[in-house]
Formats: structure tokens, C-alpha cells, sequence
């Protein structure tokens, strides 16, 4: 059996625990194992539904009021005793930031290794086999594991979800007996950036900028841009982040988030490797730049030579004439 | 990866790391000790971080090389600080190695000790056995309190790392570097296996670039949202 650990933000099962949990579907077949899912929380219950339409058999449900909110102590534990009573032969997880908290915690406990952040599934002599970057996306490596359960955590935005069925299935709940005391590390408040902006780990377009972009102000452009777009957040390179036109949520490459969207447009960017190894799994790279030599537009599907200031007010009113129609 | 001829410097987020526990040496008094896991060259990384003014630098020796296997890494030290180090009261990583890119390390060790841990850590607060840290995730800031000791990890905006002094580097010259063997930490051989096994190591998928287009912005706008439509249809 693969259990996926079903990530709940704003009373919801978050998408990328969806893709994950059709990914389990996908491989479990291949495996001949069914696909399972946990929730831990309070009052989570109604959110079962979701996990079945997207491929779960059953889901165990582990609640306490201590886990309304997250703790990675609390969760472990309350994890650690399901994956010991079901004995699944995989754990996955989505590499959210919950996901790469939590993982690698009941990883430990479990005393097996776990793959970080993978980008490929497959399956090889009845196990599981992953591909995961290296070196911030320099390098794929091909892991398999050596030890049950084998667990991995699953790069959100990459893995397809699959069409949603309406089969139900079996909800087994349990109630996790923890002491206050065992709570350790608590979440005592969430505070949203921004006015609630997409993360650009989460967004299926990305508008990003660099240093072309000249000051802090200019971001504003860019602002509007994904306002426009569906789904969209906002994104920056190193320099733009380094020069405080930019918090550095929004920084994607090396020292920033690996990014895989849809769409990602590159505003005043030139290209540096670090940059190219956050963003190039996008699937399509579109970018706008004074300097032809840029590397950027080596990655580029569609490219634009040309100032970004003069590009981005028409380039407004045909996406809104894009998207009205 | 060949490492011959390359720098050894602090990864950034450990940089961190070490700057933090400074701040709150400066601010509450106590000690800074800086561990590596690694070949005697980590000797260079160690010495960078008593320059900058930790007091004391600790080396576990593991010549395995890189294994992108976190756990074994996470036993190393969990059983150094069990067998040598016991009494400390924070405990700070940077939140993710620069190669392998794991980020597990922090949270496993927390596990092995049971300890409280938060994770991507961009501001920290100690108030006597307690803290307060803000854990960046998506979109949001997390507010985690916490007893001491605790794990915490660094992120990129925790702080502005200082550069070493003169008297700093030469300071940290004079200072004797301890090696701790794992033989010493009577970890057996079959405990650090890793449980992952590398298969292959791959190129990137490469990609191709696509039309480079140099028109009128108008007229550069319009086909853009053309492409954007017709051949990606993403909009």
C-alpha cells in the first residue's frame, strides 16, 4: 500500500497533495497497491470526499484538537503510529513547506532515508525508482531506496493530477492520544505576505523580473501583469532581490525556489545559471530583454529583444483582450 | 562531483546559521561551537566560522564522501551531541546544504533527540527557556513558539552574516580544531549505510531556445499573445 499524507491550508486539501496522491494512483497501479491517504487535523473530516475522487481507497482520518494547528512533533507522532500499524511499503508526501518540514522528521523516526523534492516516478522490480535535481537543478539523479517504507516528497506543480472520479471508499478515523506537553514546536499565528499573493511555488504562471527592471517601483508593472492573469504570482532573480526592489519570498534560482509553472515570463533577466536552474523545468520560457546576447533567450520559447517598459503597457492590453474574449 | 581545486566556504544559509548563534551569544551570553561533518579539508569551513567568532570548532571525520543520504548524515551528529555535547541549549543549521539540496538534515536530528524544530527560520526570538521563530511557507509567515533546546534553521534573511576580522582570522589560527572519528562515536558501519542508492546521475534535460522576435512593442506584444494562445495555450 502507498499512503499519501494529504496537506490541509485554509480548510482545504492542497492541490499539490492532489497531484501527489494521483501520482501514488498512477505507480500503485503499476505496483499492484492500492493508494491510501492520511489526514491530520480537527474537524477535517468532510475533506475524505476529496481524497477518494482523486484516487484513494481509504483514508485515515487522525484527529486531536492539538492538531488544529501545525506541529511537526505532534504531526510525526500522530503519523509515526499510523505508519505503524498499516505498514505501508511507500510514504509520499508534496515538497511544500509543510511537506520538506515534516517528511524528513518521521523519516528519522521511521530510521529510513528519504528523497527530497522529486521530479519523476516510476517503477523498476516491484519498487519505486525517482529521479530528484541535484546542485539546484544542475544535475537529475536516479535514486531507488534500500529500505521500507520508502518515502519521498514530490516537487508540487509537476506531477499531473488525475481525472477526478466520484468513488467513495472507506474513512477510518482515530482519535491520536497526545499530551499537551508532547506539542512541542507550535504554530501560534499565520500571518499572510502581501495581501495573500500566490506563492510562485504554487502558481501556474510566473511573472518574474531582474535587474532590467531598475527599481522597486517598477515591480508595480509587473504587479499588474498578474493581476491579469489567472493563477499568476510574482517572481524576481537574485539582483532584484539583493537590491530591495523585492522581498526575497519571490526569489527564484539557487538561493531562492525551484519553480516548475506552466508559464514564465522573464522580465529584464538576463539568465545567469543560477537563475536558469530554478525556473528552466517551467514548461513553457517565454522572455523580454534589451541585450540579444542574453542567456535567457537560450531557454526562451518566445523571445523579445527590446525595452520591457515600452513592451509591458501594450502587452497589458492584449492579454486583457486575450482574456475577455 | 570533483572537489580538488575548489574553495571550501561556509554554505550561505549555514553563514546563517553561525551568525545568529553569535547575535544571541552577544545578546545573552554563552557559548558558539561549530560542528562539520567531513574530510580534514571541512577544517578550512570551521576555521572561517571561529574567525567570524565562534569559540570552539568541532570536526566528525567521514571521508564517505558525498552519499545525498540526509539520515546518515542526521545519526552523525544526533550521536555526537548525545555522547559529547549534551547540555546545549539551540541547536542552528542552515536550512539546506548547497548540492544536495535536501533539507532534511535539521528535522531528522531533531527527531533522533526529540527535540522541538522549526524549520526555514527567517526571524528568531529568545526569551529565557523559550523562543519564538517566523518560519517562512507559502505565501505566509508561520509564528512557531517553542521550549528550548530546540532545532532551528536558517533562512535567507535571518540576518546579515559579518565578515571575519583580522584579529578574528588570527585568533582563529592559534585555535586547535578537535576531530572526532566515528569509530569514537561507536556508530556501526551498517547504522550509516545509506538507504538510498545513487543509479545514475543525468544532464538536465536540455532545452531548446524558440523564435527570438525583434519588432515594435505593439507589434512584439500582439505576437507574443499570439504564441502565449495559439502554440503554448496557456491563456
Amino acid at each position: 500500500m502507498i499512503l499519501v499524507y494529504l496537506e490541509i491550508r485554509d480548510s482545504k486539501v492542497k492541490k499539490s497533495s492532489l497531484e501527489v496522491l494521483s501520482e501514488a494512483k498512477r505507480r500503485g497501479e503499476e505496483l499492484g497497491m492500492k493508494t491510501e491517504a492520511a489526514l491530520v487535523g480537527h474537524g477535517v473530516d468532510s475533506l475524505a470526499s476529496e481524497a477518494f475522487r482523486y484516487g484513494a481507497s481509504k483514508v485515515h482520518i487522525l484527529e486531536n484538537s492539538l492538531l488544529s494547528r501545525y506541529s511537526p512533533s505532534a504531526y510525526t507522532k500522530a503519523l509515526l503510529s499510523l505508519a505503524e500499524e498499516v505498514k505501508p511499503e511507500a510514504i509520499l508526501f508534496a515538497a511544500t513547506s509543510m511537506g520538506r518540514d515534516l517528511a524528513p522528521r518521521l523519516a528519522a523516526k521511521l530510521g529510513v532515508s528519504l528523497a527530497s523534492d522529486c521530479t519523476q516516478a516510476s517503477v523498476k522490480d516491484g519498487k519505486l525508482v525517482v529521479v530528484r535535481p541535484l546542485y539546484a537543478g544542475k544535475a537529475f539523479a536516479r535514486f531507488t531506496f534500500k529500505s521500507t517504507p520508502q518515502m519521498a516528497t514530490l516537487r508540487p506543480n509537476v506531477f499531473p493530477l488525475v481525472d477526478p472520479s466520484d468513488s467513495q471508499g472507506e474513512t477510518i478515523k482515530k482519535a491520536v492520544v497526545i499530551p499537551e506537553s508532547q506539542v512541542k514546536d507550535r504554530v501560534v499565528d499565520v500571518v499572510k505576505a502581501e495581501g495573500a499573493e500566490l506563492d510562485v511555488t504554487e502558481a501556474d504562471i510566473i511573472v518574474s523580473g531582474g535587474r532590467g527592471m531598475k527599481g522597486s517601483e517598477n515591480f508595480e508593472l509587473l504587479r499588474e501583469l498578474t493581476s491579469i492573469l489567472p493563477h499568476s504570482a510574482l517572481g524576481a532573480s537574485r539582483s532584484a532581490v539583493d537590491a530591495e526592489w523585492i522581498d526575497h519570498q519571490h526569489q527564484v534560482g539557487q538561493t531562492g525556489k525551484t519553480v516548475s509553472p506552466n508559464l514564465y515570463m522573464a522580465f529584464g533577466i538576463s539568465g545567469a545559471i543560477q537563475h536558469l536552474a530554478g525556473m528552466s523545468s517551467s514548461k513553457y520560457i517565454i522572455a523580454v530583454n534589451k541585450d540579444p546576447e542574453a542567456p535567457i533567450f537560450k531557454v526562451a520559447d518566445f523571445g523579445i529583444v527590446g525595452d520591457l517598459f515600452q513592451v509591458i503597457p501594450p502587452l497589458k492590453e492584449e492579454l486583457k483582450k486575450a482574456l475577455s474574449e | 562531483m570533483v572537489e580538488e581545486g575548489l574553495n571550501f566556504v561556509v554554505s550561505p544559509y549555514d553563514e546563517y546559521a553561525v551568525e545568529e548563534a553569535l547575535r544571541i551569544k552577544e545578546a545573552k551570553g554563552g557559548q558558539v561551537t561549530v560542528f562539520s561533518v567531513g574530510s580534514e579539508e571541512t577544517k578550512t569551513v570551521l576555521k572561517k566560522c571561529l574567525a567570524m567568532g565562534a569559540d570552539e570548532a568541532v570536526l566528525i571525520k567521514d571521508d564517505t564522501g558525498e552519499t545525498y543520504d540526509a539520515l546518515r548524515t542526521a545519526k552523525i551528529i544526533a550521536q555526537v551531541l548525545k555522547k559529547k555535547h549534551t547540555g546545549f541549549e539551540l541547536l542552528l543549521f542552515g536550512k539546506q546544504s548547497v548540492g544536495a539540496d535536501n533539507s532534511q538534515v535539521p528535522s531528522m536530528v531533531a527527531a533522533l533527540l526529540d527535540l522541538p524544530q522549526v524549520n526555514v527560520v527567517t526571524k528568531l526570538e529568545i526569551e529565557g527557556n523559550s523562543g519564538t521563530a517566523h518560519r517562512e511557507i507559502e505565501g505566509a509567515l508561520e509564528k512557531v513558539s517553542f521550549p528550548l533546546p530546540a532545532v532551528i534553521s536558517a533562512q535567507k534573511g535571518l540576518n546579515e552574516p559579518r565578515y571575519e576580522t583580522l584579529k578574528g582570522i588570527m585568533a582563529a589560527k592559534r585555535k586547535e580544531i578537535p576531530v572526532v572519528t566515528l569509530q569514537e562515536l561507536e556508530l556501526q558501519p551498517e547504522e550509516l549505510d545509506p538507504g538510498l542508492e545513487l543509479v545514475k546521475m543525468e544532464s538536465p534535460p536540455s532545452r531548446q531556445g524558440g523564435q527570438i522576435i525583434e519588432d515594435e512593442p505593439d507589434t512584439a506584444a500582439r505576437k507574443l499573445v499570439e504564441f502565449l494562445r495559439q502554440d503554448a495555450k496557456v491563456i
